[in-house]
């Protein structure tokens, strides 16, 4: 075989995921770029070029700084917290319990199951009167409470149902890491007298770097595209406290059908992840060890 | 110094019987190893000694305190691993230090014993690298540090040389002996490898299945099994064990007529002959020369008498060609008797003979 038909029989291996990924992925991308700077096309109305006109809108639109600010909180309320609590119960369920098998699934389960299905479970959980918090809240003798109607609480359901969601699915990495690690290094600390904890501080959590990092640019970029629970739950009310950013975009291209400035949005949402992905991988990077 | 004392001890795992019932002293400052096959409940011992595991019957003791029941931070013990157990992320010198960090020991003494630590094994120049960026044979170092800066007076070792090339085994061999008398330590290691056992130990212990075979000084071990099993795990060719038979005027090798080993009954014996001890004669047991195998310093011969095998080892090249007759001869002092149906060594059997006194 010469030189070219080595190129050639690369290229060819290449083209198919090359060819779905550009069509999918890369030239969405760009055509939602190009949309961004044209005015929303109507009936009878062509497009127009209106450069950074949809842009200039944003800045004074409230209801896109809310879902921005939103965003922010559940990233922060749910970011943390599920990453911690993946860390505790893979920790847990990688130590000698009984029933391991079963909590291993156990806490799997919410991720396996549809976001929908999910959504609606929850759905029942938060109803008021009947729903599974208002019965328990009742027994206790405590005052009806509509937990995602009321401005104070909805935001916190929601960031509720993502940590429960998410915990199980970032667990299986950190799960899957800890069995990497050899039980030796437990050894050796135990015969030098660490303790537990001591020794998760200087041993564990350093060695789990590499997946903490991996799951953090997962768990970020998750809560910046959540849409499907706020679709069943909340529809972005009351009063859009739990509009996050994709549900905007949602609603202003798909009910609004002012498609050039979703386009716009999108291209907000896009650059803000992109940001936070390379700022976490060149910040972290540095002080994450990798075998 | 401590001595180690190991009493009934047994671990079962469900159905399965790691360690059986086994008992050994280890004198303050000896280096006892535990020798034994795979699977043979070597390396469960040593972890039984060391904490790791708990026992399941029997008590362990360290300096002549029960610490059966005491966690291994507790037991005043220091442990090589075969995996030498690295932190990868920690340094060579905090690697060394982890331990002092635990327990708290004061930063201007942490420096001081590091510095010393690091000069007895050579790691001076490496203590600000990570384990990855070293050889085995450092890495192997970096984890005999970390056992000797704690200063325990008991040390544990499981196979620490096994993922080492043969030269730097032979190297490192001699340096822990060396350490262990230099540093006064009590050493319980564990290896497969009977060259190492042979050429460390104050003690062998060989086990099988869970159970102590033999517990001997190397040279004893050599000169007088306890057992085939003993026999045929020690020595390079191991000992020959040939089948023995009755014959007109006493023990015969199977298949023979002539050529009496010993007066007396010779059907389910075992006869055992290192194959150093065989030699070439004009006349003795009559065998036929299969093979030879040169290995320069010396020649492996493999001889055939009756249904038997012997393989004997002669100084230098031996002028003979395969396929012709030899004639095999031992002195009286070599031959080991064993009962073929136990095993069990037989001594009886050849003073009843007149052979031995």
């Amino acid at each position: 075989m010469n030189k070219y038909s080595v190129h050639i029989h690369g290229w060819l291996l290449l083209l198919p995921a090359a060819a779905l990924l550009a069509l999918f992925t890369h030239f969405p991308a760009v055509a939602t770029l190009y949309h961004s700077f044209f005015s929303n096309p109507r009936k009878g109305r062509e497009a127009a070029w209106v450069g950074l006109e949809n842009y200039r809108v944003m800045i004074d639109d409230p209801v896109f700084w809310q879902s921005f600010a939103n965003n922010l909180w559940f990233a922060l309320g749910t970011i943390p917290l599920s990453i911690a609590l993946a860390l505790l119960m893979a920790v847990w369920v990688n130590g000698r319990i009984a029933g391991k098998a079963f909590l291993r699934i156990a806490f799997f389960t919410p991720t396996v199951l549809p976001m929908i299905a999910v959504a609606n479970i929850w759905l029942f959980f938060y109803t008021p009167q009947y729903g599974l918090l208002e019965q328990l809240t009742s027994l206790a003798g405590l005052p009806s409470h509509n937990w995602l109607g009321s401005r104070d609480t909805a935001l916190a359901c929601l960031v509720v149902v993502t940590i429960w969601k998410e915990a199980g699915f970032f667990m299986i990495f950190y799960l899957a890491a800890l069995q990497g690690m050899s039980p030796n290094l437990a050894e050796a600390a135990a015969i030098e007298g660490a303790g537990r904890w001591y020794f998760f501080r200087r041993v564990t959590f350093p060695l789990l770097m590499p997946t903490t990092l991996f799951v953090l640019v997962n768990a970020v970029i998750n809560s910046f595209r959540l849409v499907d629970h706020i679709v069943v739950m909340t529809r972005g009310g009351p009063d859009n406290v739990t509009s996050l950013l994709l549900y905007y975009i949602y609603d202003v291209g798909f009910k609004f059908w002012d498609l050039a400035y979703a386009s716009a949005l999108t291209m907000v949402l896009l650059a803000l992840l992109g940001l936070l992905a390379i700022g976490q991988f060149v910040f972290l990077d540095k002080r994450t060890h990798y075998q | 110094m401590s001595a180690i004392s190991v009493q009934q001890v047994s671990k079962h795992w469900a159905a399965a019987r790691a360690v059986e019932d086994i008992s050994f002293e280890a004198e303050a400052g000896a280096f006892v190893v535990l020798l034994g096959p795979s699977g043979c409940g070597k390396s469960t011992t040593l972890r039984l000694i060391a904490g790791l595991e708990s026992v399941t019957s029997g008590r362990v003791l360290i300096g002549g305190v029960d610490v059966t029941a005491l966690p291994p931070s507790k037991r005043r013990i220091s442990m090589v691993f075969q995996s030498y157990a690295l932190f990868p992320h920690l340094s060579v010198a905090e690697n060394i230090l982890f331990g002092l960090k635990v327990r708290k020991v004061a930063a201007a003494e942490q420096r001081l014993r590091l510095a010393k630590t690091a000069e007895t094994l050579g790691l001076a120049q490496l203590l600000e690298r990570k384990p990855s960026q070293l050889s085995g044979g450092q890495q192997q170092r970096v984890a005999l540090g970390r056992a000797i800066i704690a200063e325990t007076q008991v040390c544990l070792m499981d196979e620490p040389l096994s993922n080492l090339d043969a030269q730097l085994r032979h190297d490192m061999r001699r340096e822990i002996r060396a350490l262990q008398q230099a540093l006064g330590v009590t050493m319980i290691y564990v290896t497969h490898d009977q060259t190492e056992a042979m050429s460390m130990a104050d003690r062998v212990i060989l086990l099988r299945a869970g159970r102590v075979e033999q517990d001997a000084a190397p040279a004893d071990l050599y000169a007088r099994p306890a057992s085939v099993f003993a026999a045929r795990f020690i020595g390079t060719p191991p000992m020959n064990i040939i089948a023995l038979a009755d014959g007109a005027q006493g023990a015969v090798i199977k298949g023979t007529q002539e050529g009496v080993v010993y007066r007396g009954p010779g059907g389910g014996m075992l006869l055992g002959v290192r194959p150093e001890d065989i030699q070439l004669v004009e006349s003795g047991v009559a065998a036929k020369l299969e093979a030879i195998e040169y290995l320069g310093a010396d020649s492996i011969l493999v001889c055939k008498a009756g249904t038997e095998t012997l393989i004997v080892r002669a100084q230098g090249k031996v002028a003979r060609a395969p396929g012709t007759a030899v004639q095999l001869a031992w002195p009286r002092e070599a031959m080991h008797i064993f009962e073929a149906a136990s095993g069990a060594r037989r001594d009886d059997v050849l003073v009843a003979a007149g052979v031995a006194a």
